[in-house]
């Protein structure tokens, strides 16, 4: 479970002054279901993602992430999260094991148990083949299942994917989109953030828009449909979107 | 404190650093080469080009020596010198390489008409090996020439010879040989401790903090349950190793340079060089630079932290490198001395008091300061390592 409470997230820029990148900023995704944080590029997903991977400390406002709070105890809440993004690269000169085991050592594993983890993990992605090879000689689709196991090696709970599509071909998408439904049907708590509507339509099960660092509606496709109206999500994205905007555009304006 | 964690990301460090070409050469292979080929390599060219310069006859111009025909003659004849004769425009000649020297012989030197004490003029080109060979050949014929018209009217006069030099003046050094180690190649050897572990740790510093950024691993590490606190240790003490490894492996090879070059000239000439370097002396030195190292090594990582790539961390650590240079040189100057003040001066401090130390000078007062104000130092700057880790507008700098 993870539950965002009035999330707010300020950094300072030396030419624009303060800016607010996330903004009271609260929903909740339950076990066994995805939520999609849905938004264009710079309307605040990544900050969102990255406070509830403890990676940046909020502003204002707090989670939980497996009962346990991002501010006070952010080490544990990184033990119970996986985060996968196309930032989260691997270590060029470790081999695929090695970068695996660094992790379960990380996270508390002791060597038997991270042993058949690790052996647990290649034979069910079917990565025995390349286990011994340097990351920096991986394929695109091989590095995609070294992070995927680096980020399940020491099973956690909740998941948080980071545009986890994002400059990959077909084959190495797929790979990710059919692991993030593998994550919802163990039981985890699946958070994901995209801009590509194909991939909201297949995955998720409740949708979260993110628009200028505010979360502006939120629901399950089909009530977001009924709600407005629209069968498509890109349309009903940019109803919201556009509805967001226009108010305040008018009050500048007047 | 976990310290399973800080070795953890301590041994992963250390694998990827002895898997990487770069770091490989900079913490191993140009410490232990850098020497043999600066003080061995070139050592052998210098004497090389020396032997070839002495071998090479010179070409030279007498300037008057006309009422001095044997003298004249008799230089003609010396051995590799081969005398011009032409337009007086010497100095030209000499500038362009043309000839080597030119001597200006006054009037009745030869018949001892002359002006009493007029000088014999050697005109020649400072700093060209050729020229200065050339020179001494012609001092040298002209020293012998003037000590046997002494000995000449000596003998005329049945003077005997020590007439001339009624004593000898000779020095003898007193001291132990590793005193004579400090003056001479203390300050070097201090140096070179000081300056390589800085540059050993260089490379290291700046592939884990701006190299992780430039590679995108960063956060990859920072989605872990790892602190960060425990994960900047982890990456000092793997930059540290670093730099310990390289200024050992120098000092080394410098020893191994220094005993290959004293033997080959034992061999041809016959002396012992008065020089001794215990290994005490040695490892005090590296106990003392131990703190230097922390400071070093702390100081680097957070300045790299705060480049986004390995180019601009490049720039930022370079100017460092005169910052430490200069107290480093400094205690080589004749003159500084170590002084309470002085004592609490960071690398300046150190790099005096290692001079001492291979003097074989235990002055353990200033030892004691020395080492606690380092410590001191060191202790600031992986506390301020640590909270730069903690910072996201360093970690996350755009």
């Amino acid at each position: 479970m993870i539950e965002a409470r009035s999330l707010s997230k300020r950094f300072h820029d030396k030419k624009r002054g303060e800016i607010c990148a996330v903004e009271n900023v609260s929903f909740t995704c339950r076990p066994g279901s995805i939520y999609g944080l849905l938004g264009a590029n710079g309307a605040g997903k990544t900050t969102t993602l990255r406070m509830l991977a403890t990676i940046l400390e909020p502003s204002d406002g707090t989670a939980l992430v497996f009962g346990h709070d991002i501010v006070e105890h952010p080490e544990k809440v990184r033990s119970s999260v996986g985060f996968l993004s196309t930032a989260t690269a691997l270590y060029p000169r470790l081999t695929a094991e090695e970068m695996v085991e660094y992790f379960g050592r990380l996270n508390g594993l002791d060597e038997a148990t991270l042993k058949k983890r690790i052996d647990d993990i290649f034979d069910r992605l079917d990565m025995n083949s390349f286990r011994d090879r340097r990351c920096d000689k991986l394929s695109t689709g091989m590095k995609q299942k070294t992070s995927i196991a680096r980020t399940l090696v020491h099973d956690p709970p909740v998941m948080i994917f980071d545009e986890p599509t994002l400059g990959l071909d077909i084959m190495a998408a797929r790979t990710i989109v059919a692991f993030i439904r593998e994550c919802r049907q163990a039981g985890k708590t699946v958070i994901l953030s995209t801009h590509v509507m194909s991939e909201v339509e297949k995955l998720c099960d409740v949708i979260g828009v993110i628009h200028n660092g505010s979360l502006l509606a939120e629901g399950t496709p089909t009530r977001l449909r009924e709600e407005y109206q629209e069968k498509d999500l890109e349309e009903i994205f940019v109803k919201i979107v556009t509805a967001h905007v226009a108010p305040h555009a008018g009050v500048e304006v007047s | 404190m976990s310290a399973r964690n800080i070795g953890i990301v301590y041994r992963k460090e250390l694998l990827e650093a002895l898997r990487d070409r770069r770091t490989l050469i900079s913490t191993i292979l140009v410490p232990i080469l850098l020497f043999p080929i600066l003080t061995v390599g070139v050592g052998f060219v210098i004497a090389d080009l020396i032997e070839k310069a002495d071998r090479e006859p010179a070409r030279i111009m007498i300037l008057g020596g006309t009422d001095s025909p044997a003298i004249v003659s008799s230089l003609a004849k010396s051995k590799n010198l081969i005398v011009v004769s032409g337009p007086a425009n010497y100095v030209d000649l000499i500038s362009n390489k043309k000839i080597r020297a030119a001597v200006e012989i006054p009037p009745g030197l030869q018949s001892g008409a002359g002006t009493d004490f007029a000088p014999v003029k050697i005109y020649m080109y400072s700093g060209d090996l050729k020229s200065t060979t050339a020179a001494k050949r012609i001092e040298d014929f002209f020293n012998d020439y003037r000590d046997n018209l002494a000995r000449d009217r000596l003998t005329v006069q049945k003077l005997p010879a020590s007439f001339l030099k009624p004593f000898v003046i000779k020095q003898q050094n007193v001291v132990s040989a590793e005193k004579v180690a400090g003056e001479t190649v203390g300050g070097i050897i201090t140096y070179l401790v000081i300056i390589m572990c800085l540059t050993g740790a260089m490379y290291p510093a700046m592939d884990l903090t701006a190299g992780e950024k430039e590679r995108a691993t960063m956060e990859t590490i920072l989605s872990s349950p790892i602190s960060r606190t425990h994960l900047v240790l982890g990456k000092f003490l793997l930059v540290l190793t670093a730099s310990l490894v390289t200024a050992a492996l120098s000092v080394t090879s410098m020893g191994v340079s220094s005993w290959v070059i004293q033997h080959f000239q034992d061999q041809s000439s016959g002396s012992t060089m008065h020089i001794k370097i215990g290994l005490g002396a040695v490892l005090a030195v590296f106990l003392v630079a131990l703190p230097l190292a922390v400071m070093f090594s702390a100081a680097l990582l957070t300045i790299a932290l705060f480049a986004k790539s390995y180019k601009e961390a490049q720039s930022y650590i370079s100017p460092l490198m005169i910052v430490v240079v200069v107290p480093a040189i400094a205690a080589m100057l004749p003159g500084i001395e170590l002084t309470p003040r002085l004592s609490l001066v960071p690398i300046l401090n150190v790099s005096l008091l290692c001079k001492d130390l291979i003097a074989g000078n235990y002055h353990w007062n200033s030892i004691a300061l020395i080492f606690l104000s380092t410590c001191l130092y060191g202790g600031a700057a992986i506390f301020i390592a640590v909270k730069m880790f903690h910072r996201e507008s360093v970690l996350f700098r755009s």
